[in-house]
């Protein structure tokens, strides 16, 4: 009988776990706090038999919601997790941050984000990094490959993508270079709430309506990131309104919609 | 993106959208989600936008074509992927570039598919990468395939024009063995028998596109062929020790006894490993697990656990085909890197049997017969690995029957190992022996090497046919009996009289061959004599078999080397002659490979050296080792 389809799922990222964990010396993950990157840890701790043998960064913007940042020192006492945050004090110091009106959201993005990761993974010299995007986030994702090269500016030559066939991944490259693993590439939105269903995985309480109709479908910084209408108030609730609904995932993110390729460019450039 | 509706998807399949460039297979890909109302709210609207601001037609490909790249030159670089769902099932519809210069995209978007639609252009007709599609697709394993003869508007939905586009290609795909399963006859860019039949095609009375997709069949796993458990990591992360891996075919369960390769060593499975699931349940194929054993037994990342019933091949050469997306060609004398399953060893080629267009199957010779496969062909050929690996052919065991080979930091190659007479280990091989110890006698090496007057060891002559091998160990053991010292010479013909009369010239029995002459010489040196072999034994592998069996300084390789064509010209038994006439199969030198030792303890040049010098300096040789101890004449 053919394996039904979150099972499938899961077996692929496990095994994508396992190849990354083997292969690089130098390992860590990415952790938003949001429901992809704790499907994600928990994804992990199938791989690893309930442990997480890499360190998890969280790159800090200090605009997170409040309650992401109880919600990730909560999980990291429970499930005994190795953090290292990563921050971007210059550029915060001197304030020149979208909310403060010194920068564009795209620019802030790339100072906050992008630029504090790549210090991070420089000062640890991680050269293998676990990321949850997935491919029907959003166009230029679906073109990634799930072990994808960086080069030492971190920047992503998407015009020439390495070739991935059968399960062998781009393992071998260049000193200072670094590889971004994706393990949830294949998953969709829905397959990410149907898990955490059937898995019971405890999610940040942001994704689920408040009792004024609103409710994360996506989160970040505040100064970016909207709630949706909704009354979905269980992970079935999600569920269902994500069946019916034709929006896409990140149409709450502000980032995205400075200009047409505003994305890719970001992406290009190191972003997640 | 997925359509509306509320039911849960209990199967997913993945389609790859192939074919030439500009034929169409983004726009499909855009309309077939307009269609079945699986565009996200607003995307139509935003792709219609944009291409009103930069002054352009609306293009229905621009949804998969997401790099700005892409849209400026209107073309897919790269392969992406998009989900929609019918009632029956999820989809996940990959569309690939039809561009020659990105078939290593083309390739990784298609290695993921159960099942292709390739699209051809009903005014240009086949071309090209229609036929190079159609191909790859085939060895990529992809056997469900549909045919969309595209643009029919522009044919004014003629029938005679798809019947003969249809024809054509039929005839092509009947060539590299492959079957579709309907041409469709569609306007992509009107939505014509995509979602709904079209009025413009009135004699059409085939299914839509959608219907076809339906048609289509999930494969199911592997679960009822011979297990293989190829072994991805060891962990020890608490007081288990657990070999995690992905079970690629068969099923295992607690009780299994278990067979690794390459070390052959066994061990029963004491559970299978899952996290957050209560009991230990048999595992089945696809499924990542991890496993316990209750004999501790040394198993790396590489190793292939099977049950001792149904064990891999186990070899240093196999046959393959292959297709190369390297910016390198590939060479003979390069070495690469394999990687199969979760083993990974040097590799070269070994034999090249032919080169190929794979859009229109011409065999590609090269001017000076040069052994190479450049960027974008195929190719039937033998790679040789250094170490052996475990493998299937494709045939039997899909998972364990493909490889990727790299060259430098990048995937370069991709292949299937064809059917070839592989010889199977035999379930007594199998049982070799772990618990039978070498037994000691009351007489030591050095009590006999005192009144030998000298150690035992062995000298193992290697060259081709007609370099002297033969003549030159003859009278090294003339020389050696006349100085007193105890030597004899195994001789081939002698050997395959008796001993080894059960054995022909198959590889493999050319394999036990040596192995047994090893295993004979080994107890001669053990008693003490200057044991002497003249063989070809063209393998280093097969060589290093037997200097392994030795101890240190026990085997001495000598390389009787001689240029080919004075061999021939010598050709004592008059075999090189018969062989030229095709009368001798693999022979070695002619239609065989020889390996030279990489590094011999002794070479003898015998087109410099006469058969007096070529034994004084063996004799000399075996006198330095004097001084060392290890031999003493
Ligand atoms: N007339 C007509 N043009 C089409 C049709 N399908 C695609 N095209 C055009 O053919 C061109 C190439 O299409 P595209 O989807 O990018 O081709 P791909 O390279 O196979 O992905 C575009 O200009 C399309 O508008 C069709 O059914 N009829
Ligand atoms: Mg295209």
């Amino acid at each position: 009988m053919p394996m039904d389809p979150l099972s499938k799922l899961e077996n692929q990222s496990i095994y994508i776990f396992r190849e990354a964990f083997n292969k690089f010396e130098h390992l860590a993950m990415l952790w938003s706090i949001g429901k992809d990157s704790t499907v994600l840890l928990w994804l992990a701790r199938k791989a690893f038999f309930g442990h997480v043998p890499f360190p998890l960064v969280h790159v800090d913007t200090t605009y997170k919601i409040p309650s992401m940042i109880e919600y990730r020192d909560q999980l990291v006492r429970e499930w005994k997790l190795e953090l290292v945050v990563g921050k971007n004090e210059e550029v915060l110091r001197a304030g020149r941050t979208f909310p403060n009106g010194q920068a564009t959201r795209v620019e802030c993005c790339g100072t906050l984000k992008k630029d504090a990761l790549k210090a991070v993974l420089d000062k640890h010299h991680f050269n293998g990094v676990i990321v949850g995007v997935r491919r029907d986030e959003e166009p230029t994702r679906a073109k990634e490959r799930y072990f994808s090269p960086r080069d030492k500016n971190m920047e992503w030559n998407v015009a020439d993508q390495p070739p991935e066939l059968w399960d062998q991944f781009k393992t071998d490259f260049e000193k200072g270079a670094h590889i971004r693993i994706h393990p949830l590439l294949h998953w969709t939105e829905l397959n990410i709430w149907e898990y955490i269903e059937r898995e019971n995985i405890p999610i940040i309480p942001l994704y689920f309506a408040n009792g004024q109709g609103e409710r994360y479908r996506s989160i970040g910084c505040f100064p970016c990131t909207f709630p949706i209408k909704s009354n979905a108030r269980t992970v079935r609730e999600i569920i269902e309104e994500l069946r019916h609904t034709n929006t896409p995932e990140r149409a709450g993110r502000a980032q995205d919609k400075e200009s047409e390729d505003a994305f890719e460019k970001l992406r290009r450039d190191g972003y997640m | 993106m997925s359509a509306a509706i509320s039911m849960a998807p209990t199967e997913q399949l993945k389609i790859v959208i192939v074919g030439h460039v500009d034929h169409g297979k983004s726009t499909f890909v855009g309309r077939l989600f307009h269609d079945t109302g699986s565009l996200p709210e607003g995307k139509l609207e935003q792709l219609q936008h944009i291409a009103e601001r930069r002054g352009v037609p609306f293009e229905w490909a621009n949804l998969m074509d997401a790099l700005q790249s892409e849209r400026d030159q209107n073309i897919t670089i790269d392969t992406a992927q998009i989900w929609f769902q019918t009632q029956k099932r999820q989809y996940v519809i990959i569309d690939a570039p039809g561009h020659k210069e990105f078939l290593k995209n083309m390739v990784t978007g298609a290695a993921n598919a159960e099942a292709a639609l390739l699209v051809i252009d009903a005014h240009e007709g086949v071309q090209e990468n229609s036929r190079r599609h159609g191909y790859l697709l085939n060895l990529l394993g992809i056997r469900q395939i549909a045919v969309l003869v595209n643009k029919m508007d522009l044919e004014d939905y003629s029938q005679a024009r798809f019947q003969h586009v249809e024809t054509e290609y039929r005839a092509w795909l009947k060539s590299i063995h492959v079957e579709p399963k309907v041409f469709i006859p569609i306007a992509a860019k009107q939505g014509d028998n995509i979602a709904s039949r079209s009025a413009h095609t009135p004699w059409w009375t085939g299914p839509t596109v959608l219907e076809t997709l339906d048609d289509f069949r999930v494969s199911e796993p592997p679960d009822g062929q011979p297990l293989r458990f190829p072994i991805q990591d060891v962990y020890r992360f608490d007081d288990r020790r657990i070999l995690a891996g992905r079970v690629e075919s068969g099923t295992i369960q607690v009780g299994d006894k278990l067979i690794f390769h390459p070390s052959n060593k066994t061990s029963s499975v004491k559970s299978i490993e899952r996290w957050n699931v209560v009991g230990t349940a048999p595992a089945g194929a696809g499924e990542s697990i991890g496993i316990t054993l209750t004999e501790q037994i040394f198993v790396e990342r590489g190793a292939i656990a099977a049950h001792e019933t149904a064990p891999p091949y186990e070899l240093t050469k196999f046959k393959a085909r292959l297709f190369w997306l390297g910016r390198q060609p590939l060479q003979q004398g390069r070495s690469y890197k394999l990687k199969l399953a979760t083993q990974e060893a040097e590799v070269a080629l070994d034999a090249l049997d032919r080169v190929l267009d794979a859009s229109t199957l011409q065999v590609i010779q090269r001017p000076n017969g040069e052994a190479l496969v450049a960027r974008h062909e195929v190719a039937e050929l033998t790679l040789r690995t250094k170490r052996p690996i475990a493998f299937d052919a494709v045939s039997e065991i899909i998972p364990t029957g493909r490889f990727v080979i790299v060259d430098g930091f990048d995937v370069a190659g991709g292949g299937i190992i064809v059917d070839d007479n592989y010889p199977r280990r035999t379930a007594d091989s199998l049982h070799k022996s772990h618990d039978i110890y070498w037994s000691h006698g009351k007489v030591t090496t050095a009590q006999r090497a005192g009144r030998n007057s000298h150690a035992g060891c062995v000298v193992w002559f290697t060259g081709l046919s007609g370099s002297g091998k033969s003549t030159i160990s003859t009278e090294l053991e003339r020389e050696l009996f006349n100085l007193g010292k105890h030597a004899y010479v195994l001789d081939g013909d002698n050997i395959r009289h008796g001993l080894n009369s059960d054995l022909g010239f198959s590889p493999k029995d050319r394999k036990e061959n040596i192995r047994r002459i090893g295993e004979v010489a080994k107890l001669f040196a053990d008693a003490g004599l200057i044991c002497i072999t003249a063989f070809i034994s063209p393998y280093r592998g097969d060589r290093d078999l037997v200097r392994q069996m030795l101890g240190p300084g026990q085997f001495i390789e000598v390389f009787v080397n001689a240029p080919m064509d004075l061999c021939e010209r010598r050709d004592p038994k008059g075999l090189y002659a018969k062989a030229k006439a095709g009368q001798i199969k693999e022979f070695t030198g002619i239609s065989a490979p020889y390996e030279a030792p990489e590094k011999p303890e002794i070479e003898l040049r015998t087109d410099r050296l006469s058969v007096a010098e070529s034994v004084t300096t063996i004799l000399e040789y075996l006198n330095v080792l004097d001084t060392s101890g290890a031999v003493m004449i």
